[in-house]
């Protein structure tokens, strides 16, 4: 306990300089702003806004981050409420019940009560995330290579099994993600793979590119397809912010219920944030004596599952930054933000780097108490910003996408690379194959290889290592025993009922 | 013969595709293979590549058995457009500079979309070129030329 509060306190000791403080401000409020936007993800918010954060220092570059993170976060809530356009796919349940408030007039009391439950919830999963984190990544030291290929084996498929949709295709993604991350030079022998003699590939594939592409380019180009209807905002209804006592009184318990599974859920390999919402949700139904007020304009189903979001979204950096996994698209970008800037995620970087991780998770604590002072009084500028059409946005948003590709490598090389994968990421849309399995396999390719090649290396080539050493067989037990679950009819149909909205 | 599946059926056809490229690309290059204990450049790709091809060809066999939606159209005007304006922008922005490469890009990606209306796309790409060029250029020190090259 002692030891915890010496390393929050070193923690704030970083975060708390004034050129931090205001990355995290400017990380918040930059967030906020393209998460308002109607059809950009948290993925894409941060692949768009990652090249601005290149040249700062890496406890900055983080710090600015995970800001752009939550605030793209609270930005996808604010237009699931006000116009029932969830800005990213954890926000479509708050939407059910959010929009149904602000239509009774009362958006002020929804935005105010999604604001203040997510942070709560931010308050409770930092405090688990600084408690969790060391005795994890002791564990984490007892890894060798066998274990950790074996680690990734089982977050590849537990990301597959939380994920929504259909489970082969999203294995295929994985793998066709793997594949593409070994694209550039191979670190073992020097030679250039499937590079084709074009030498920005011989580095290979940008991820913000990968990202960009597939996130950011092919959300447009869906947007696009689809004909821009008139969008009922409820501008001048914003008037009273504050929630009654009575409001109060029925969202605590819900804000309890869905901090403490978003916390959990946070941590697990997978949907993270939208599995945590979906679930919230799910269980308010089922806990309150009055299910059928659910839709209509419940505060409950707006606290829980947005208490619920914000708690996964912070506990899901736990397996980040004890293991160096991403759990999810998100931390892939995370991972490869750090790896950028020289870090090299994974369990030595608490004693190696302290005030990285603890500023950084000191930070995440202020970045969400600055949420909430700021984007209370900030949502009059929001609503303004959704009252401009599409038509007018998209060709901005690209703007902001092709000078942060542009400026990686300053050559035009990434540029037409995004268009690709903007394309690919257009057809993955169209035959149904979630893009996010992709990402962390492309993240995940490079480290995979490695750690196969140290591990069967020392086995001599005998792959049964991976069988024999304990810790090893365990995860891939685990790992093959979820695969099996999830191909069992009776649990499919549960897991397609998990993620229907009504 | 009618497909049952198509989303189903095409996405095992692309992973076929892709799987099997890659590991002609390992064979046709000769990326050397190695052992099982000192694994060559080509091993693990090559690993992956078989397995992506052959998951490609179960999924086009369930596709059979399974029944599901339609491949809705594609809609190649924003595609078209959009990824087009990207590209541009990308072999424009050192030759003629920031200011003019964003017009372009604005300009373009905008015909994209529903409603095209020249003055209100030139006036936006006014705006957006002069912000940027202040933001990025003067603000944030990236090192785009603002005007072409030829000229300056």
């Amino acid at each position: 306990m002692e030891q915890l509060l010496a390393n929050l306190s070193l923690g704030f000791g970083v975060a708390m300089t004034f050129s931090n403080l205001l990355y995290c401000l400017i990380g918040c409020l930059l967030g906020t702003l393209i998460g308002v936007l109607p059809g950009i993800g948290p993925v894409a918010t941060i692949a768009m806004l990652l090249p601005a954060t290149f040249t700062l220092p890496p406890e900055s570059s983080l710090i600015m981050l995970a800001g752009i993170y939550y605030g793209a976060q609270y930005g996808g809530s604010t237009t699931a409420i006000l116009i029932n356009i969830p800005g990213e796919s954890s926000s479509v349940v708050t939407a059910l019940d959010g929009y149904q408030m602000a239509r009774q007039g009362r958006a002020g009391p929804a935005l105010a009560t999604a604001a203040l439950g997510s942070f709560f919830a931010g308050c409770v999963a930092t405090f688990l995330l600084a408690a969790a984190a060391p005795p994890l990544a002791q564990l984490a030291f007892k890894f060798g290579p066998a274990e950790y290929f074996s680690l990734m084996v089982l977050g590849l498929i537990a990301a597959v099994v939380l994920a929504h949709g259909s489970v082969i295709k999203a294995v295929g993604m994985i793998i066709l993600g793997l594949m593409l991350g070994l694209v550039g030079t191979d670190v073992n022998s020097g030679m250039a793979r499937f590079s084709f003699s074009i030498p920005e590939l011989a580095d290979g594939i940008g991820f913000v590119a990968v990202a960009m592409g597939v996130f950011g380019l092919a959300e447009i180009m869906k947007n696009l397809e689809e004909v821009e209807g008139e969008r009922e905002v409820f501008l001048n209804k914003v008037t009273n912010l504050w929630p009654s006592k009575q409001d109060f009184k029925d969202a605590w318990g819900a804000v309890l219920r869905g901090t403490a599974l978003g916390s959990l859920l946070g941590i697990l390999p997978g949907g993270g944030a939208v599995l945590a919402s979906f679930a919230a949700y799910t269980l308010e139904k089922k806990v309150a004596k009055d299910p059928s007020r659910f839709g209509k304009g419940d505060i409950r189903g707006v606290a829980s599952p947005e208490s619920a979001n914000n708690a996964a979204a912070q506990t899901s950096f736990i397996p980040l930054l004890t293991l160096g996994i991403p759990p999810n698209p998100v931390m892939a970008l995370m991972v490869g933000a750090m790896i950028i800037q020289g870090i090299q995620p994974g369990p030595q970087v608490m004693s190696e780097r302290p005030q990285l991780f603890w500023g950084m998770i000191a930070s995440m604590w202020i970045g969400n108490l600055m949420l909430i002072v700021l984007n209370l009084p900030l949502i009059g500028i929001w609503i303004k910003l959704l009252t401009v059409p599409y038509r007018l946005l998209y060709p901005a948003i690209l703007v902001f996408c092709a000078i942060g590709v542009y400026s990686l490598s300053n050559s035009p090389t990434d540029v037409v690379i995004t268009a690709v994968f903007g394309f690919l990421g257009y057809l993955f849309v169209k035959l149904e194959c979630e893009p996010a399995p992709l990402l962390l396999g492309f993240i995940l390719g490079p480290m995979m290889e490695e750690n196969l090649r140290r591990a069967m290396l020392l086995s001599r080539g005998d792959a049964t290592v991976f069988f024999t050493r304990p810790l090893s067989a365990t995860l891939l037990a685990v790992a093959a025993f979820l695969l099996v679950l999830i191909l069992l009819p009776a649990i499919r149909k549960k897991r397609e009922e998990a993620f229907v909205e009504e | 013969m009618k497909l049952k599946n198509p989303k189903d059926f095409w996405s095992g056809v692309m992973f076929c595709l892709i799987g099997f490229a890659f590991a002609a690309v390992v064979k046709i290059y000769d990326y050397p293979m190695g052992t099982p204990a000192r694994m060559g450049p080509g091993y693990f790709p090559f690993a992956l590549a078989l397995i992506l091809g052959f998951l490609g060809v179960a999924i086009i066999v369930e596709s059979m058995v399974t029944s599901g939606e339609a491949v809705s159209k594609f809609a190649w005007r924003p595609l078209i457009w959009v990824l087009g304006a990207f590209v541009v922008f990308g072999l424009t922005a050192k030759l003629l500079g920031l200011a003019i490469a964003i017009v372009l890009l604005v300009v373009i990606s905008s015909y994209g979309g529903h409603e095209f209306k020249w003055k209100e796309a030139i006036i936006s790409s006014v705006i957006l070129a002069v912000s940027s060029v202040a933001v990025f250029v003067y603000g944030l020190k990236l090192p785009f030329p603002i005007w072409p090259e030829f000229l300056g």
